[in-house]
C-alpha cells in the first residue's frame, strides 16, 4: 500500500467545525490506479465525499451592495443563470428607493450535474442612494453580525442539529461605479469597515462604458488606491496557505480585480451562436466574452475555483473571529440559550 | 441677406426700416454674445468631456483627479473658465461654471449651498450694477442655463437630484443631460428618459421648456423644434479623440464591440443638444433675464428695502440727470 498523507478534508464545515487545512489529495476524482502493487482502495474516500456532497447539496449565501442601478440584480442572474435575485421575485424596477438601507434576502435551489446548491441572494436597496449616507454600511454590518451570532448559538446549543443551517454571508460583492476616475469616498468607507467581517470581492460594474485604455487604467488606480488605504479584498493576502496559493491568489489580486464586469440575461444570436449579451447600434456586447468584457473570469473565480474557499475562509476565520471576540466578553463562556418553548421545538 | 419680397427702395412708400434687423444683426455680431452655462453633477458623469466635445475647445488642459481619500474632506467649489471662441466673424464669450465636489462626499446635505449662493451671487452683483449709475458697461455673469448631469447607471431620478433641482428651478434654467449614454440601449434610454420626466412631473419641478416655433417659421425649423422638445432630457456622449470609422476620421469611442459616433444622430442626442444650445442661446438669455432674474429681484426688493444706490439717487436727481445725459452722448 502507498502511504497517503490524509490530512481531514475539511468540508461539510456545516456538520463540525474543523480547522482549516490543505488538503494534500486532490479534489478531482481519480481513477483506480491499476499501477500500484497493492490497492486498499483510502482514495475513493473522494468519490465518497463527492457522493455526500452531491446528496445533501450544499449553502452559499451571496450578498450584492452598491448604488441603485449599477446591474446588481442582473449580474447575479447571469451569474448563476437564474432568475435568482431580487428582479425576478416580484421586484418592479419602478419602485421608489428605499428611504433606508434594507436587507433583502432571497433563497433559490438550483441543481446542476446532479448538485444542489441552496443559494441565498443578499439584496442591499437603499444602499447609497440617500442624500446623507453616513453609516449607511451599519444595518450591514449588523445583518452579518446577526447571522454569525444565529450561528455561535446553534453551535453552543446542549442539543444541536446535525447540520447547523448556514445563513452567514460567504461572499459580498461590491459593485464600483465606473466613473473611469477614482473610487468614491463612500466605496472606501463601506470597504475599510466591512472587509473586516466578511469577504468583499469589489467589481467594477457596467463595465462597457469604458473602452479597454480607460478600463486598464481604472482598474490600476482603483487597486492603488484600495492598497493605499490598507482595505483587504478577498483573497485576502494573510490567509494564502501555501506557495501554490499565493502565486495564483496573487495573480487575481494584482491583475485581474477588480473584475471589470458586464451583466445581462437576454440572448443574441451572434455568429451562429446564442449568447448572452447586449444590444446596441453599434454592435453586440458579449458577456461571456473575455475580449469584451470579464464576467467569465469573476463567474470563474467565485463559483468554479474558490466557492468551497470564499466559504471555509467565513467559517474558519471571520466566523471564529467573531465567535472569539463574543466569547472573550461573555468571560470564555459561550453565550447561554435559554431553552424556551420557541426554541425547544426547532431543535427536535 | 435682403428678403425678396421688399419692394425696391424707389417704390413708393417705402421707408426703409425694414432694414432694421439687419442693424441689430451687424451690431450684435461686433459687439458679440455672452453667455455663462454651468455644468452640475456628480464626478465621473462625463461633464468635461461633453462640454470639450460641445465646444471644440479644451477647457481644463491641466487637470488632476484626485482620489477618494482626498474627496472626502473636500467641499463644493466654483471654478469658472471663460473662453472666446470665434466662428464666421461672430464672438462668443463663453464662460463655463464647474462645481466639482458636487455629489462627491458621503453626506451631501450641504452640497446645494455653494452652488445657490454663487447665483444668487451673479444676480446680486447684476442687480447692483443695473441700478448704478454707470451702466453702459455691465458685465453680465449671471448663469443663463445650468446643464444638470444625471447619471446613466441609475434607474431615473436620485434623491439628490430632486432636491437640487427644486432648489435651483426657480433661479436658473435648468437642462438635464444623460452622459455617458452608450451605456445604455436604445430601450433602456428611452425607459430611462421617460422615467425621469415622469419623476420631473412628480415633483413638480420646472425644466427650460424649448418655446415652441413661430407659425411663420419653415416647416424645417418647426420640425426641428418638434423633435428637440420630444428628446428631452438628451442622452449624449463626448469625446476628445478621433476615430478611425467608415474610411473617415470621426469623433468617437473605439470598443471591442464597435464604435460609437459621437456626431451620429443614431448613436446619440449630442447633435441635437448642440443645435438646442446654439439655436436657443438667446431664448436662454430671454427667460434668464425675464423670469429668474425678475423673480430674484422683486423678492430682493421686497426683502431688503431700497438699495442704497437708489437712496442716493433720490437726493441728486438733478446730477444724476445731467449725467445720464452725458452717457448717452
Amino acid at each position: 500500500a502507498v502511504p497517503v498523507e490524509g490530512k481531514n478534508e475539511a468540508a461539510m464545515s456545516e456538520l463540525v467545525p474543523e480547522p482549516r487545512q490543505k488538503p494534500v489529495v486532490p479534489m478531482k476524482p481519480m481513477g483506480i490506479n491499476a499501477n500500484l502493487l497493492g490497492y486498499i482502495g483510502i482514495d475513493t474516500i473522494i468519490e465518497q465525499m463527492r457522493k455526500k456532497t452531491m446528496k445533501t447539496g450544499f449553502d452559499f449565501n451571496i450578498m450584492v451592495v452598491g448604488q441603485s442601478g449599477l446591474g446588481k440584480s442582473t449580474l447575479v442572474n447571469t451569474l448563476f443563470k437564474s432568475q435568482v435575485s431580487r428582479k425576478s421575485s416580484g421586484w418592479n424596477r419602478e419602485e421608489k428607493i428605499p428611504k433606508t438601507v434594507e436587507i433583502k434576502a432571497i433563497g433559490h435551489v438550483i441543481e446542476e450535474g446532479g448538485v444542489k446548491m441552496k443559494l441565498t441572494v443578499i439584496d442591499t436597496p437603499g444602499f447609497g442612494d440617500q442624500i446623507n449616507n453616513e453609516n449607511c454600511w451599519e444595518p450591514i454590518e449588523k445583518y452579518i453580525n446577526e447571522q454569525y451570532e444565529k450561528f455561535l448559538k446553534e453551535e453552543v446549543n446542549i442539543a444541536r442539529k446535525k447540520r447547523i443551517p448556514d445563513t452567514r454571508v460567504h461572499c459580498c460583492l461590491y459593485f464600483i461605479s465606473p466613473t473611469g476616475h477614482s473610487l468614491r469616498p463612500l466605496d472606501l468607507e463601506f470597504m475599510k469597515h466591512l472587509s473586516k467581517v466578511v469577504n468583499i470581492i469589489p467589481v467594477i460594474a457596467k463595465a462597457d462604458t469604458m473602452t479597454l485604455e480607460e478600463k486598464i487604467e481604472f482598474k490600476q488606480r482603483v487597486r492603488k488606491e484600495l492598497e493605499v488605504n490598507g482595505i483587504e479584498f478577498y483573497p485576502q493576502k494573510e490567509f494564502d496557505e501555501d506557495l501554490e496559493d499565493k502565486t495564483e491568489n496573487d495573480k487575481i489580486r494584482q491583475e485581474s480585480m477588480p473584475f471589470a464586469v458586464v451583466g445581462s440575461d437576454k440572448e443574441y444570436q451572434v455568429n451562429g451562436k446564442r449568447v448572452l449579451g447586449r444590444k446596441t447600434p453599434w454592435g453586440i456586447i458579449e458577456v461571456e466574452n473575455l475580449t469584451h468584457c470579464e464576467f467569465a473570469l469573476l463567474r470563474d473565480f467565485v463559483i468554479r475555483t474558490h466557492l468551497q474557499d470564499l466559504k471555509e475562509v467565513t467559517h474558519n476565520i471571520h466566523y471564529e473571529t467573531y465567535r472569539a471576540k463574543r466569547l472573550n466578553d461573555n468571560g470564555g463562556l459561550p453565550p447561554m440559550t435559554v431553552e424556551t418553548e420557541e426554541n425547544h421545538e426547532s431543535n427536535l | 441677406q435682403q428678403p425678396a419680397q421688399f419692394t425696391s427702395p424707389e417704390t413708393p412708400g417705402y421707408v426703409g426700416f425694414a432694414n432694421l434687423p439687419n442693424q441689430v444683426h451687424r451690431k450684435s455680431v461686433k459687439k458679440g454674445f455672452e453667455f455663462t452655462l454651468m455644468v452640475v453633477g456628480e464626478s465621473g458623469l462625463g461633464k468635461s468631456t461633453l462640454i470639450n466635445s460641445l465646444f471644440l475647445t479644451d477647457l481644463y488642459p491641466e487637470r488632476i483627479i484626485p482620489g477618494a481619500a482626498e474627496k472626502i474632506e473636500r467641499t463644493v467649489q466654483i471654478e469658472a473658465s471663460t473662453v472666446e471662441i470665434e466662428e464666421r466673424g461672430v464672438k462668443l464669450r463663453l464662460t463655463v461654471v464647474d462645481t466639482p465636489g458636487y455629489g462627491d462626499a458621503i453626506n451631501c446635505l450641504d452640497c446645494f449651498k455653494t452652488i445657490i449662493s454663487y447665483i444668487d451671487e451673479q444676480f446680486e452683483r447684476y442687480l447692483h450694477d443695473e441700478s448704478g449709475l454707470n451702466r453702459r458697461h455691465i458685465i453680465d455673469n449671471r448663469v443663463h442655463c445650468c446643464f444638470y448631469f444625471i447619471s446613466p447607471f441609475g434607474h431615473g431620478l436620485k434623491p439628490l437630484d430632486i432636491e437640487f433641482m427644486k432648489a435651483i428651478h426657480n433661479k436658473v434654467n435648468i437642462v438635464p443631460v444623460i452622459a455617458k449614454a452608450d451605456t445604455l440601449s436604445l430601450k433602456e434610454r428611452e425607459r430611462l428618459k421617460k422615467r425621469i420626466l415622469d419623476e420631473i412631473e412628480e415633483h413638480g419641478i420646472k425644466i427650460y421648456h424649448l418655446p415652441d416655433a413661430e407659425s411663420d417659421e419653415d416647416e424645417d425649423f418647426k420640425e426641428q423644434t418638434r423633435l428637440l422638445k420630444t428628446s428631452i432630457p438628451f442622452c449624449v456622449v463626448g469625446s476628445n479623440q478621433l476615430i478611425e470609422a467608415k474610411g473617415k476620421k470621426v469623433r468617437g469611442r473605439l470598443y471591442p464591440w464597435g464604435v460609437v459616433e459621437v456626431e451620429n444622430p443614431e448613436h446619440n442626442d449630442f447633435l441635437k443638444l448642440r443645435t438646442m444650445l446654439i439655436t436657443h442661446m438667446q431664448d436662454l438669455q430671454e427667460v434668464t433675464q425675464d423670469l429668474h432674474y425678475e423673480n430674484f429681484r422683486s423678492e430682493r426688493l421686497k426683502r431688503g428695502g431700497r438699495l442704497k444706490i437708489e437712496e442716493e439717487e433720490e437726493v441728486n436727481k438733478d446730477q444724476i440727470l445731467l449725467e445720464k445725459e452725458a452717457e448717452v452722448r
